[in-house]
């Protein structure tokens, strides 16, 4: 099965810095910034794209720095059914 | 014609609980005190609870969760977090009414309050944050401090032969008849914030029951007061403060009832 596709959104100036979320993560997405942030904490940044959107490292972050995606597959809305079309039709759809 | 077919959707799965105010807290990078406040925040923000919840903060590292946790508090002298919650429930007992605690607040100072209100099994929730030490004050021993281990008051470890063995409190109160719901979790890793999370919902849940205390411990690093690094702080309970301290529930509804 393929491996579902997340994302991360670290908030960095909030971030301190402690490492738990990079411990966390079974992907290994997240590395320390070679750069302080304003409060002088190297922050936590996303280096791979192999998120799987799992939450480990956001459930784990004692600052609540981290917001989770993951990319679920949805089934588009059928907006317009057309059947038995004799003549010119015209259809407009609102979205 | 049908015009069917997948789209893919990036999902929100994981978002800041909006019942934790958007501030920077002064908890030391890697502490389980910023995770306990959060999974309270969560749990008052699912159950939609938060005009209806007071807390109860202590003297300790967690004496300013009233600056994190955005739902109406007081904040005890040291102890006595859990009497001025019983005095809260009482005259308001229709609200959501929880103490938060440390170690050195709940298990040391305040151990008569404690002991009292679980005994009198008032129809509040106690959160019992245990780290082994006294966090605030530069790490002293508690009485929850594991053997051996060093403090600023035990610098060559724990002797319990001079000073006592760690005090289990959270098996103590789950004698008590006056306890409803005693459990010990920890925040250290995904699962245990899972399960610790489900315990704290619960503990709230079960207070519109009015079948006494809840009593929830979280076993907790203070990687500052233990001088480790957060990440080597949390393999160190993992493997030390577990083993004297294990997870899991104390005190079911169903024991009380049978
Ligand atoms: C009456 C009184 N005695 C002593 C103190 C000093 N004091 C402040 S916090 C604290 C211990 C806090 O430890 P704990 O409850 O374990 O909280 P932590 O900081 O570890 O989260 C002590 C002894 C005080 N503030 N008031
Ligand atoms: S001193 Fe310990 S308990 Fe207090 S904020 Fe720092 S790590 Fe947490
Ligand atoms: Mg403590």
């Amino acid at each position: 099965m393929a491996k579902a596709k997340g994302n991360i959104i670290i908030d960095i100036e909030k971030c301190k810095g402690c490492e738990i979320c990079m411990d966390a993560c079974p992907e290994d997405v997240i590395a320390m910034s070679k750069e302080v942030n304003n409060k002088g904490y190297l922050y936590a940044v996303k280096i791979e794209d192999s998120c799987t959107g799992c939450t480990n490292c956001a459930l784990v972050c004692p600052d609540a720095v981290i917001t989770v995606y993951r990319e679920v597959k949805k089934k588009k809305e059928q907006v317009a059914k057309i059947t038995n079309v004799t003549g010119n039709i015209t259809v407009t759809v609102d979205k | 014609m049908s015009v069917e077919s997948l789209e893919k959707i990036d999902t929100k799965v994981f978002e800041r609980p909006t019942t934790l105010i958007d501030t920077e807290m002064h908890y030391c990078p890697g502490c389980g005190h910023g995770v306990a406040h959060r999974l309270i925040a969560e749990v008052i923000d699912e159950l939609g609870i938060v005009e209806d919840t007071i807390g109860v903060a202590p003297v300790g590292c967690s004496v300013f969760a009233y600056n994190y946790i955005g739902v109406d508090f007081s904040q005890a002298a040291h102890g006595r977090a859990s009497a001025v919650a019983t005095g809260i429930k009482r005259v308001l007992p229709e609200k959501y009414v929880f103490s938060y605690q440390g170690d050195g607040d709940l298990a040391a100072i305040g151990t008569g309050e404690t002991i009292h209100t679980c005994n009198r099994g008032e129809n509040v929730l106690i959160i019992f944050i245990n780290n082994g030490i006294y966090g605030m004050t530069g790490g002293q021993m508690a009485p929850t401090t594991l053997p051996s281990m060093k403090s600023t008051t035990s610098p060559f470890g724990r002797d319990t032969k001079s000073m006592g063995f760690p005090l289990k409190i959270t098996e103590l109160v789950a004698q008590l008849p006056g306890t409803y719901y005693v459990t010990r979790q920890s925040v250290h890793k995904p699962l245990n914030v899972r399960r610790a999370k489900k315990a704290i919902q619960k503990g709230f849940e079960y207070q519109k029951l009015n079948k006494g205390t809840c009593f929830i411990e979280i076993v907790s690093n203070c990687n500052s007061g233990w001088k480790m690094s957060p990440v080597e702080s949390n393999k160190w309970m993992d493997e030390h403060m577990l083993a004297y301290y294990p997870l899991g529930d104390i005190k079911l509804p169903n024991d009380t009832e049978a």
